[in-house]
């Protein structure tokens, strides 16, 4: 039976079973291109943030209070710029620009992860700083008071707290990234979307291609925001806690908060 | 005598156009309780919160056994080590254990030993009434076993001064009273704190040192009989007569 005497099932059913490798391996890339993008964005943005929190006070050194100036307008630059431009535009732009300016052709796959990563960087540097001023200033002044220094406070205390409180927006971010690789075919990437392009022009099946691709870019987001979710009930911890304490009829009188449901009899 | 760890001398301390502190001088000397006591708005917590360099004052000199904490270049968390400090609304570390609030400081900052600082906060929490608790999470406690786990995890620093901002004023009177008489134990033990409070009858039966301000300005001072039995200026009698009113 040619291609053209199918029905729309048959001819998706054909094309999974002659390019369900090549749909596969495409999903791959495209689901390390938009982890490693989101993995390396954050630690951009929590970088960011921590620097763009740092305290200044007029009474500090004037070297100090100079060199911050300018590292903080550096930052807020590059946040303006790559949240500014379409991501499809800055692939265009760093992967020819290395190659005409300095003769250097980018592999693919690192100019993917490259590109993925400042542009979620720019997104996470305002999530982060979003999520340090969520957090309660007396956290600060609790970890300053017994002789933190700005850098402890924030790796002890506020961050761990702030990365809690922007898991959705990392989610968010994750899921974006996911669908927005399939720009990076433009600069050649084989991500899952090229691979769909090339498999829809072997038999001129669009529609059937385009369906299949539509449907495994659905199943990895919601993959991922399912076990996002629970990563984040995982770091909020139990509801209930044991009391250090073999008597268990002392001590019941601070109990008030204790969940009834998770009560036990032993 | 011994002493004083601490000395304030002429401090100021405006936000703006607005002084809230001025021309404050004190001292306080090894195993000293001064309560400080005033109207709400007096400059109490400001006081407290420049003592710890919360807040930077404006001018004057605060001298921590006889070294300028204000100068340039001085180590001020190292500082701040020495120098505890109890808050109203407890600032317990969200994310760690009750456990946890009093080792972190511990290990980080003054760089013991996980055995060690687990030993020390032990003991500390068992002091506040808290060791059973060590496994929960501040949203999981009361307002008043907060505050115990607050004072044990700023006496796991081992200070030498413990200052307290209204450490009650945040509580139900039956919490107040089970913080009041942590504190009372703490002051029996010889430990030297500087006390903001609105609790006058815990302020006249504990305190060294009694300091009066008002309007950011240190009314009148002196012994607690002084204050609270023979004061002397009309501002003092007047604030006082208030709180018997109640």
């Amino acid at each position: 039976m040619s291609i053209s005497q199918m029905n729309f099932f048959e001819r998706v059913v054909f094309l999974l079973k002659t390019f369900g490798k090549s749909y596969v391996s495409g999903a791959g890339y495209t689901f390390l291109i938009a982890l490693v993008g989101t993995f390396f964005g954050l630690v951009i943005g929590f970088i960011i943030g921590i620097i763009q929190t740092i305290p200044v006070k007029k009474t500090d050194p004037l070297v100090k209070r100079i060199v911050m100036k300018i590292v903080n307008y550096i930052l807020l630059a590059y946040v303006e710029v790559f949240r500014g431009t379409p991501m499809l535009v800055q692939a265009m732009f760093i992967y020819y620009g290395f190659s005409t300016l300095f003769k250097i052709n980018l592999d693919y796959m690192f100019a993917a992860f490259f590109i993925v990563s400042i542009n979620t960087g720019a997104y996470m540097a305002e999530t982060v700083r979003g999520g340090i001023l969520s957090i309660d200033e007396g956290q600060t002044e609790g970890a300053q008071s017994i002789g933190m220094t700005h850098f402890q406070t924030m790796v002890y205390v506020i961050l761990p707290q702030a990365l809690r409180n922007i898991m959705p927006q990392i989610g968010n971010n994750l899921i974006i990234n996911i669908k927005d690789t399939c720009v990076l075919f433009a600069i050649g990437v084989t991500e899952l979307f090229s691979r769909a392009k090339s498999v829809a022009g072997a038999y001129y099946t669009y529609f059937e291609a385009f369906t299949i691709v539509l449907i495994v870019y659905f199943i990895m987001t919601f993959i991922c925001s399912r076990v996002l979710r629970l990563i984040e009930s995982k770091m909020d911890g139990p509801e209930s806690y044991d009391l250090a304490t073999t008597d268990t009829l002392a001590y019941t009188s601070g109990m008030a908060n204790y969940p009834f449901k998770n009560r036990r009899m032993k | 005598m011994d002493s004083p760890i601490l000395e304030v001398s002429h401090l100021a301390k405006s936000f703006g156009d607005n002084l809230v502190l001025s021309n404050i001088d004190f001292s306080v000397r090894p195993k000293d309780v001064t309560c400080i006591i005033g109207a709400s708005g007096s400059g109490k917590s400001t006081l407290l919160r420049c003592i710890n360099m919360l807040e930077t004052p404006s001018s004057g000199n605060i001298l921590f056994h006889g070294e300028d904490i204000m100068r340039q270049g001085f180590d001020v968390p190292a500082y701040r080590a020495k120098v505890g400090m109890v808050f109203q609304n407890f600032n317990l570390f969200n994310n760690m254990t009750v456990l946890e609030n009093c080792i972190i400081g511990q290990r980080s900052v003054l760089k013991r030993t996980k055995a060690e600082a687990e030993q020390i906060a032990l003991e500390f929490l068992d002091k506040v009434g808290m060791s059973p608790y060590i496994k929960a999470k501040p949203k999981q406690i009361s307002g008043g076993q907060k505050q115990r786990v607050a004072i044990a995890r700023a006496l796991s620093m081992t200070p030498e001064i413990l200052l307290f901002d209204e450490p009650t004023s945040a509580l139900d009177p039956q919490m107040v009273g089970e913080v009041l008489s942590v504190m009372r134990k703490l002051a029996a033990e010889g430990l030297t704190m500087l006390v903001v409070t609105h609790e006058m009858a815990f302020a006249k039966d504990v305190s060294t040192h009694v300091v009066f301000m008002q309007n950011g300005v240190i009314c009148e001072e002196g012994s607690s009989d002084d204050i609270f039995v023979h004061p002397q200026k009309q501002e003092t009698r007047d604030f006082l007569a208030r709180f018997l009113e109640r």
